[in-house]
């Protein structure tokens, strides 16, 4: 899922500085999930924000809902009614889902409430790590399921580098060795045979690099 | 949490500014404790008023953040000790939310030291009527909370 944390009431409230009627909409997927943007967060830092503006004298009027998913228009339109009656709207989805809103509500400024930070999993409770960057050919087969693109700070492709443990990464303390990993992993596996082919340098032509990517797939098109 | 515009009418006496302040007290200790401080006869503040929670672990954020923006000038959160919370980590769990709040109450503008999370036993009745008389000095000295109503701001300028 999409890993995202909040921004501080300070820069919301900033952000907002120039309206007096606006609408908090949170996301009630990835972001709700990560404890981030959902109903919750919105009605909290809905009272934060609230409370600041009536403390500098300029009284904000606010209004809050959370739709199922900002992502997607058959969701947002739920959002119509309301926004018609705001100056701004604020978004507690992801990036994606902010400026999905944007696109839908032309004329309307809509900003971030939150970082949008990757795409993880929980890894205990309130504890999120990134598992996947979105590289476009997906290597996984090869490593075990465990991403070196992703997980390895140097992005070995070939094994690990000369600062490798057994027990963390050379780059943080606090980050197991990708490469340790995917040694063990495919050691259980019994495919450690896997790790006698040389990878040749990533085609990153099929990733960010080069711009958004889209994704059309014709054999679902109407 | 439904969140109204509704400007609560709180109980000022009028021309003199006294502090209001909630005590959220869990079941199991702290509401037993100022129980006791009751039966005993042990003297505190009148500008106290206790809430009975089933543990602190129950108080949600927006309890807190509610009763700020409606006006209250101060709030205890008082509940077990640690290790002694009848539901294990209620308390322990209510002390984490309540570090979050005060961070945001500096944001705010209103304020960490309006809020004070203390943890006794139910036997402890001196420490229930010591912590809240903290509580209320604590927030007589910071004078009314910046949301209340103006005219009882001005009410507390004049007092
Ligand atoms: S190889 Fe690419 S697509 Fe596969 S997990 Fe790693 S970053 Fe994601
Ligand atoms: S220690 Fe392991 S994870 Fe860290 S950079 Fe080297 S190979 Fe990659």
């Amino acid at each position: 899922m999409i890993v995202a944390t909040p921004k501080s009431v300070t820069e919301l409230k900033n952000t907002i500085a120039q309206h007096g009627k606006v609408l908090f909409v949170g996301c009630g997927t990835c972001v709700t999930v990560c404890l981030a943007g959902g109903e919750r967060e919105v009605g909290i830092a809905s009272y934060a924000v609230r409370m600041a503006r009536k403390i500098e004298g300029k009284p904000l009027q606010l209004s809050q809902m959370t739709i199922e998913r900002q992502c997607e228009n058959e969701f947002i339109k739920d959002v119509a009614e309301e926004a018609a009656k705001v100056d701004a709207i604020v978004s507690f989805a992801c990036g994606a889902g902010v400026q999905a809103m944007a696109e839908r509500f032309p004329g309307k400024p809509v900003y971030p409430a939150l970082n949008t930070q990757f795409l993880g999993i929980l890894e205990e409770q309130a504890v999120w790590t990134e598992k996947c960057l979105g590289c476009g050919d997906c290597m996984l087969a090869q490593f075990g399921g465990i991403c070196p693109v992703t997980r390895c700070a140097k992005r070995m492709l070939n094994g690990p580098c000369g600062g490798s443990t057994e027990k963390h990464c050379e780059v943080s303390a606090d980050r197991p060795c990708a490469w340790q990993l995917i040694y063990k992993r495919l050691e259980s596996v019994g495919q450690l045979d896997r790790l006698d082919a040389i990878m040749p340098p990533k085609d990153w032509s099929t990733a960010w690099y080069s711009g958004a990517r889209q994704v059309v797939r014709k054999d679902h098109r109407v | 949490m439904i969140q109204t515009d509704r400007e609560e009418t709180t109980a000022t006496v009028a021309g003199a500014w006294e502090p209001q302040v909630i005590a959220f007290c869990c079941n199991f200790c702290a509401y037993a404790a100022a129980d006791l401080a009751g039966a005993k006869r042990m003297q505190y503040p009148v500008n106290v008023r206790i809430i009975l929670t089933p543990c602190t672990g129950k108080i949600e954020m927006e309890h807190i953040l509610d009763a700020f923006e409606k006006g209250i000038d101060g709030i205890l959160v008082a509940g077990c000790l640690e290790g002694g919370c009848h539901f294990i980590e209620g308390n322990l769990r209510a002390r984490k939310r309540t570090d979050r709040i005060r961070e945001m109450l500096d944001e705010i503008g209103v304020g960490s030291k309006r809020l004070k999370m203390v943890n006794f036993s139910a036997a402890e009745a001196p420490a229930f009527v010591r912590h809240v008389t903290e509580i209320v000095e604590t927030v007589r000295a910071l004078g009314p909370n910046p949301l209340k109503k103006s005219s009882q701001k001005e009410s507390a300028v004049e007092a």
